[in-house]
């Protein structure tokens, strides 16, 4: 459990890094420039990649719509704003996003599909109601100390363990999913 | 404590070894996730703390079970006890002197990553949104990631008219057809949007549905719950937090009318919870808030504030999207006009309470909630059917809100600023604030069935309160332009000026709904100012907050997260409410004059079958131990779970207890027939000092007991002897009846909401 913890915080903290180290690319930044309809001339955009210093009217607007004396005039009226991204986070989150979508739609769709469906090829129904069965014996009122007791002394392999949190998991949500959609007493 | 006689020096070598060998607390990673724990049954000891070291802690006792609530005075005691042996320690070694450190540190590192990862998240969650957004009309050719705007980021269509088209960008139907006018790219289009939208609120419902239930809604109800002490298991776990940051998203994206704000607040719980595991012994935010949690809160929001900023989601190098940037003056007769849209905010606010809380009963309890995947199906096809053809709808509310506060400059191209070109011709004010209008309304209705996809009220609420003060805001304009010569407008317009800003009006609208809905006044006044950096609309924004507050409590004194709360059913004791009757303890305890008597405990003459029954037969959570059955007097309360964890541990791990073995909570064990099996120590779970009241205690004084220690139950007794217990459901109970009728002080037994949760009712079972 520890494990997954120092994991998740390793990768969060990389993340954090990567984005102050995102080298700032020359295509992350850009001046746009808006000017307003000006005599006989509509309204015009304007972006350029140049630097903070240089992001004003008369670098960016190229080329100048108007002739010499009203450059100044023109240029009074248009608001340059210097913008950045770092579109090396955006790739990186993006992607991060989908694949862990998608990892997870294949889980969902394994649990509940495919493994019903490999279950009972392989044993059958009994396994099924047995399953059941054990669901029913949780309510007893000495289970629950029968359960926490019993996680202390059983110490198996890595597999049977990965099966068991996976088995436990999956009561809990299966108990989440009645206390949420069968009984309504969490949540609306 | 009370019982003492026994000569504590007697006989040290109890018959009593708990918990066998060496079992570290940390193997049981499964003993609630939303509860950090420091050491098993560790308060009781306080007067046998001399016996720690026969007795070893019996793992598991001292948790709690799930939907039960957190006795915070044990916890307190037992986080002070803790306190005071690594003090105590400090001195011994260089080890030790680190672990105190480290001990005084994890709280704050605990913090530190907590805001870190939040703000991570939160930027994460801007980017995909915003990404997954577009995706709805077209897909970015060049560089897949980006959407729409980013993707046009250096393109040179230089006139308005072209600003949104540049070539990397394509519509749906521009790849399809190959087409990008006419009607067949726009029925393409339509096709694609409603697509993409039911597809992404397909996937969120069954994503919430098969890993994590408890992902779904906005979570601050039950969050507020939580943080009043109270278990909900796995609320706050893993799971929860990757399905509802995930899902978030595409909820987000499919177009239904909710933000994103709400259920952050869960993600970043979840964070935070998921955190405090890697220090095991981090002490626990009471929700009386002391001054250190907020001081800790105050970091974590900074270093969440830092990382967010260093994200830029949405590349302005603001933290919010609708920064308002326009510093014009308001006018003294511009409160009137604020003060309406305060009524109006509070007037939403409580008709969304009682729609919203009517539209969740119906669906706890007809068949209705029987089919929440095909209601959000439902809901998001309607929404995305009605939400193309009008482009006010079609884009993200956020956005939504951002054109609706800014200023009409000259700079921008917006068609809710169309007008105003006109305005100086001839005929001005065409129907551009109906379409904001209609948006608003159709916002409004399919905000109510938002229930299975991570939601959030926050953004809706907010926008529907700019467009209607939009509304007012474009209005006003219109009547200082044609009626300039009225004596108000004389006064403090000149002709020609701007004298009017609809953006402000928008935010004042939006902060008044928002303030109708939640019911918060300072920090929501805050919040907007925080949103929105506009500082010198601090007063129109506190009018407008506080008649919304009072119109909406005209109507109903709850906010919509306590009223989710009450629907819930869940223990919550809002520290805000008055209580002012008259009743005395007595009135509330149970048991009641017609129930059977209390299901006690005896110090030392109940046999392990004996006590096995008693709790098998009743479904309390806990039992008051007494000297013996005619005395009544009080010696301590033990929990029905410890009980069963510590009976189960003894009867697995000690020889010789059979189920006629006694049970004793004394210091020693009774004198006993020589024939007699072992008996059983049950001391180390006995929690020697409950917290009493006598009868004749006025309930006002209970409840605030109740209140400011955060007590989970409370023993009532007369002339020293026991009488009954009063639990937190049992006074939220009462405060329920007294609400019902006001007039009666003696209550009847109606059985209300909170029994529901308070007594899960297990079938009467004997154990084999």
């Amino acid at each position: 459990m520890k494990s997954v913890m120092t994991l998740e915080v390793v990768s969060l903290v990389g993340f954090v890094l990567l984005t102050f180290a995102g080298a700032k690319n020359s295509e992350d930044i850009r001046c746009k420039c808006i000017c307003p309809p000006y005599r006989d001339i509509e309204g015009q955009i304007y972006k350029q990649n140049v630097s903070l210093k240089d992001c004003n009217c008369l670098h960016v607007v190229e080329p100048m719509p108007v002739d010499g004396k009203d450059v100044e005039a023109y240029c009074l009226r248009c608001e340059c704003k210097y913008e950045e991204r770092s579109s090396g986070t955006i790739k990186f989150t993006i992607i991060m996003y989908l694949s862990i979508l998608g990892l997870l739609l294949l889980y969902m769709v394994y649990l509940t599909l495919l493994e019903p469906m490999l279950k009972r090829r392989l044993f059958g129904h009994s396994q099924l109601i047995q399953n059941d069965e054990d669901v029913v014996g949780d309510q007893q009122p000495f289970a629950n100390a029968h359960n926490v007791l019993s996680r202390s002394h059983s110490r198996p392999n890595v597999l049977n363990k990965v099966e068991h949190a996976q088995q436990r998991w999956r009561r809990q949500v299966q108990e989440q999913r009645k206390s949420v959609f069968d009984r309504h007493v969490v949540l609306s | 404590m009370e019982e003492e006689d026994d000569d504590v020096s007697a006989d040290p070598y109890l018959p009593y070894d708990g918990g066998g060998d060496t079992i570290p607390l940390q193997t049981f990673p499964n003993r609630g996730s939303n509860y950090v724990m420091s050491n098993g049954g560790g308060v009781a000891s306080s007067s046998t703390h001399l016996l720690d070291f026969l007795e070893e802690p019996i793992p598991g006792v001292g948790t709690y079970d799930d939907f039960h609530t957190i006795d915070w005075v044990r916890e307190k005691c037992k986080d002070r006890e803790r306190h005071r042996k690594i003090n105590s320690k400090k001195k011994d070694s260089a080890w030790e002197l680190s672990r105190s450190l480290y001990d005084a540190w994890s709280g704050w590192l605990v913090v530190t990553l907590t805001g870190l990862a939040s703000g991570a998240l939160a930027g994460l969650i801007d980017i995909a949104a915003d990404w997954l957004n577009d995706l709805k009309e077209g897909v970015c050719l060049s560089a897949m990631w980006f959407n729409h705007e980013q993707c046009c980021w250096t393109s040179n269509e230089t006139t308005f008219a072209e600003r949104d088209k540049c070539p990397q960008w394509k519509s749906w139907a521009e790849l399809i057809l190959g087409q990008a006018e006419g009607p067949g790219s726009y029925i393409m289009n339509y096709f694609m949007y409603i697509y993409w939208a039911l597809s992404f609120a397909f996937l969120a419902v069954c994503l919430v549905k098969v890993f994590a239930p408890y992902a779904c809604g906005s979570g601050i109800p039950e969050i507020k719950t939580i943080l009043s002490g109270f278990i909900i298991r796995g609320y706050l776990g893993k799971w929860t937090l990757l399905i509802k940051t995930i899902t978030l998203v595409l909820a987000v994206a499919s177009g239904l009318s909710l933000g994103k704000e709400g259920p952050l607040v869960h993600v970043a719980c979840c964070c935070g919870n998921i955190f405090s595991y890697l220090f095991p012994n981090l002490e626990e935010v009471s929700y009386y808030f002391p001054l250190k949690t907020l001081w800790r809160s105050f970091f974590a929001a900074l270093v969440a504030a830092f990382v967010l900023r260093s994200i830029n989601p949405f590349g302005n190098s603001r933290l919010v999207l609708f920064y308002v940037e326009y510093h014009t003056p308001w006018y003294l007769f511009e409160l009137l006009p604020f003060i309406l849209l305060g009524v109006f905010g509070g007037l939403w606010g409580a008709f969304f309470i009682r729609a919203n809380i009517a539209w969740c009963r119906r669906r706890k309890s007809t068949r209705f909630g029987k089919y929440p995947v095909l209601e959000v199906i439902l809901v998001a096809a309607i929404t995305a059917v009605v939400a193309f053809p009008n482009p006010y709808t079609r884009q993200n509310t956020s956005e939504l809100i951002k054109e609706l506060f800014t200023d009409c400059g000259p700079l921008e191209s917006s068609q809710l600023c169309q007008y105003r070109s006109q305005m100086n011709g001839s005929k001005a004010f065409n129907e551009t604030p109906n379409r904001p209008a209609g948006a608003g309304v159709y916002t409004a209705m399919w905000q109510l069935g938002l229930a299975l996809v991570p939601s959030g009220l926050f953004i809706p609420s907010m926008a529907i309160g700019a467009i209607a003060g939009r509304i007012v805001g474009i209005a006003m304009e219109q009547l200082a332009y044609y009626y300039h010569d009225w004596f108000l407008f004389k006064e403090w317009c000149e002709v020609g000026a701007d004298c009017i800003t609809p953006g402000l009006y928008a935010m004042v609208g939006a902060a008044a709904c928002l303030g109708g809905v939640t019911r918060m006044t300072v920090s929501l006044v805050v919040i907007v100012f925080e949103l929105t950096g506009g500082l010198e609309y601090i007063v129109p924004l506190m009018a407008a907050v506080m008649t919304s507050k009072w119109v909406g409590d005209a109507f109903g004194r709850e906010g919509i997260y306590e009223s989710h709360i009450r629907l819930n059913g869940y223990p919550f004791l809002d520290a805000k409410e008055e209580f002012t009757h008259t009743t005395l303890a007595r009135e509330v305890m149970r048991p009641r004059p017609s129930d059977p008597p209390l299901a006690v405990l005896t110090q030392d003459d109940l046999s392990v079958a004996e006590l096995q029954a008693v709790i098998s037969e009743t479904s309390y959570n806990g039992f008051p131990v007494v000297v013996s059955k005619e005395s009544q007097r009080l010696v301590g309360f033990a929990l029905r779970r410890d009980i069963t964890i510590a009976v189960e541990n003894a009867r697995r791990k000690q020889e010789g207890i059979v189920l006629t073995s006694r049970v004793y909570f004394t210091q020693h064990a009774p004198t006993l027939p020589a024939d007699s099996p072992r008996p059983l120590k049950l001391r180390s779970i006995l929690d020697m000092s409950p917290f009493t009241v006598t009868d004749h205690t006025p309930m006002e004084i209970v409840v605030d007991i109740f209140r400011k220690m955060g007590l989970r139950q409370c023993l009532v007794t007369h002339n020293g002897t026991l009488l009954g217990i009063i639990t937190k459901k049992n006074i939220l109970e009462h405060l329920e009846e007294l609400k019902r009728h006001p007039e009666l002080p003696v209550i009847s037994h109606a059985p209300s909401s909170f029994t529901r949760l308070s007594l899960r009712l297990r079938p009467p079972r004997r154990l084999a």
